[in-house]
């Protein structure tokens, strides 16, 4: 009888310890994450620090040229910030009304079939490398904008915007869609059983219902968006202008932080210092997106 | 001695249903609905009672491959709901339907009540407002829910979202109410509830009711559908069939001999 007892406790010992191990494990794991983020903020901080010893908080937030290469050197950031929401403002203007309205017909009017093989070519679009996307925007939408809009530099946002645009379309569509799946079928039958169309059952409550995983596809999409680089880097111009005119060219923070990184810029200059404070700089918008997605779902949290 | 003959609101005609797949899940089904009457539907598990209710509103119209055979015809106007040329839409705008999970849409209140209205093109603000306050009060969960109708209508219990549902498919004034379960989700008291409002509500429409629960067939319908295995066993007067069945299966079956 004894033994058998000490026996089982045994088990119960060693069950108990597995589980202890695989529990350390995945906090591990998640752990990683979170070390790095913090790693890399902890390095935008201080090497920004640097340059902040340099440059006054407020000639960065104020002035209206940024030219840290030049040898009379300016560092304000709002020529950076211009060219980075403009080009996403472009592209989420178009991103999401396709985005959203394909998610809806994927989820509420497509054939199974359709579904089936518009998915897949979905994802596969998301994997395209994007350079690949920025020479689409150089050397084919931008000649075509050349033909509708007279006048239109070779160099310019809205072409890039447009194909940043069609970039993250396939994020929101399917993110959404897949919110939109979700969505218990008693809903729908609930509304059909009311004498609604299908559209006025897509639209008055399966979308309301999956407002929020649709809401986390619009942050996923400004996150693209406001980080992509490759696109504009190739064919916005590279030249950091305020303006918020789609036709002019310009930089966005991203496409400058490539641009002095893969050039010969010494180490510990202020030229190169100040790569980490437009990445601060970026840092705290996608952060300022994050947090408005995530009170924004919060607001409109559903419970079936 | 005058005879009162109820009226005929409904009646299924050797109905048929088969299921994308092949699966006949009705066999024959004869039936008659009578006007502002409470007709419940009874029968072990899996034996067609949701099938048989959902044909009524065309629900099996959503998924792909369903079949019927036969008529559902309403009356007075003798519409076969199954016609060919038949607009689902028109069919639900005169039956409505309330499930056996509460499903209130993701709205307040009060829009899950203006649903059906809207849906029907009514923008008076005031018809909508005189129409959500009849229905509400006609669930008899005004009283419960004047003070929030802007609620989120998930903030209800489940009896209430139970009530609201159906205020919802009161709105818009329905000649017929299809209720599968209405209160197998719900405790004791809300079910009580719902059985007083059922019963309520006789006055105004024609009732089809499926139920698991013997009692609550007895208490509350007029006429009772005994079914098996997709076909009709017994039809009758609610209190003849508790009372002296004429088939062996429907008394084992309400006798809870099996089940
Ligand atoms: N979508 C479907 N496809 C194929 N067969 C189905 C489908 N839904 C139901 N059935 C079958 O049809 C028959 C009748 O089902 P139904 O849901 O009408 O039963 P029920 O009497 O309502 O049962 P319960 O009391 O459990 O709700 C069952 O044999 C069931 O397996
Ligand atoms: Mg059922």
């Amino acid at each position: 009888m004894e033994i058998q007892i000490s026996d089982r406790l045994a088990k119960k010992f060693r069950r108990n310890l597995i589980e202890r191990g695989i529990e350390f494990l995945l906090l591990l794991a998640a752990m990683s994450a979170v070390f790095t983020t913090i790693a890399i903020v902890c390095i935008l901080l201080y090497e920004s620090y640097t340059f902040f010893e340099h440059v006054s908080l407020r000639d960065f937030l104020t002035d209206t040229q940024w030219t840290p290469l030049f040898a009379d050197a300016h560092y304000g950031i709002m020529p950076l910030v211009s060219g980075t929401v403009t080009t996403a403002a472009i592209a989420l203007a178009f991103a999401i009304p396709v985005g959203t309205i394909g998610a809806i017909y994927l989820s509420e009017f497509a054939s199974h079939r359709v579904r089936e093989t518009v998915k897949p070519i979905l994802e596969l679009l998301e994997g395209v490398p994007t350079i690949v996307f920025g020479y689409f925007a150089l050397l084919l939408v931008t000649p075509l904008l050349q033909k509708l809009i007279p006048g239109l530099p070779t160099f310019n946002m809205l072409g890039p915007g447009i194909v940043i645009g069609i970039m993250v379309i396939p994020y929101i569509a399917s993110v959404s869609e897949d919110a939109m799946r979700a969505v218990p079928m008693s809903m729908r039958e609930g509304s059909y059983a009311m004498g609604a169309t299908r559209f006025q059952t897509a639209i008055r409550v399966v979308t309301p219902a999956a407002i929020s995983g649709i809401i986390a596809a619009y942050i996923l999409a400004i996150s693209r968006a406001v980080g992509e680089t490759m696109v504009v880097a190739i064919a916005a111009g590279q030249q950091p202008n305020l303006t918020f005119n789609p036709m002019d060219s310009a930089a966005t923070i991203t496409a400058y932080i490539v641009q002095v990184a893969m050039g010969d810029l010494p180490h510990g200059s202020i030229g190169y210092q100040s790569i980490f404070a437009a990445g601060l700089v970026l840092m705290l918008m996608t952060l300022f997106f994050n947090l408005l997605g995530h009170f924004t779902r919060k607001k409109f949290r559903e419970a079936y | 001695m005058v005879t009162v003959t109820t009226p005929l609101k409904a009646e299924s005609r050797d109905l048929n249903f088969i299921y994308n797949g092949g699966h006949r899940a009705l066999k024959g089904i004869n039936m008659p609905l009578y006007e502002k009457k409470i007709t419940a539907l009874i029968g072990p598990s899996g034996c067609g009672k949701s099938t048989f209710l959902r044909c009524f509103n065309r629900m099996h119209d959503l998924y792909p491959g369903n079949k019927y055979e036969g008529q559902i015809v309403m009356h007075p106007d003798n519409t076969n709901v199954l016609g060919a040329g038949v607009d689902p839409i028109e069919v639900r705008m005169r039956i409505s339907m309330v499930f056996q999970k509460p499903n209130p849409f993701p709205k307040s209140i009060y829009e899950n009540v203006a649903y059906g209205l809207r849906v029907r093109g009514e923008r008076n603000k005031r018809i909508i407002d005189d129409k959500v306050e009849e229905a509400l009060k006609g669930a008899a969960i005004w009283d419960e829910v004047k003070d929030r109708l802007h609620d989120l209508a998930f903030n209800l219990s489940g009896g209430q979202q139970q009530r609201l549902c159906i205020a919802r498919a009161l709105a818009t004034d329905p000649e017929i109410m299809l209720f599968d379960e209405p209160t197998s989700a719900l405790d004791p008291i809300a079910t009580a509830n719902i059985e007083e409002l059922m019963t309520e509500l006789r006055d105004r429409l024609t009732i089809l009711v499926v139920t698991h629960n013997m009692q609550q067939a007895a208490r509350i319908s007029d006429y009772t559908a005994y079914m098996y295995l997709g076909e009709m066993m017994e039809y009758g007067d609610t209190d003849r069939i508790f009372t002296n069945p004429t088939r062996k299966e429907t008394e084992d079956y309400i006798t809870g001999k099996f089940g």
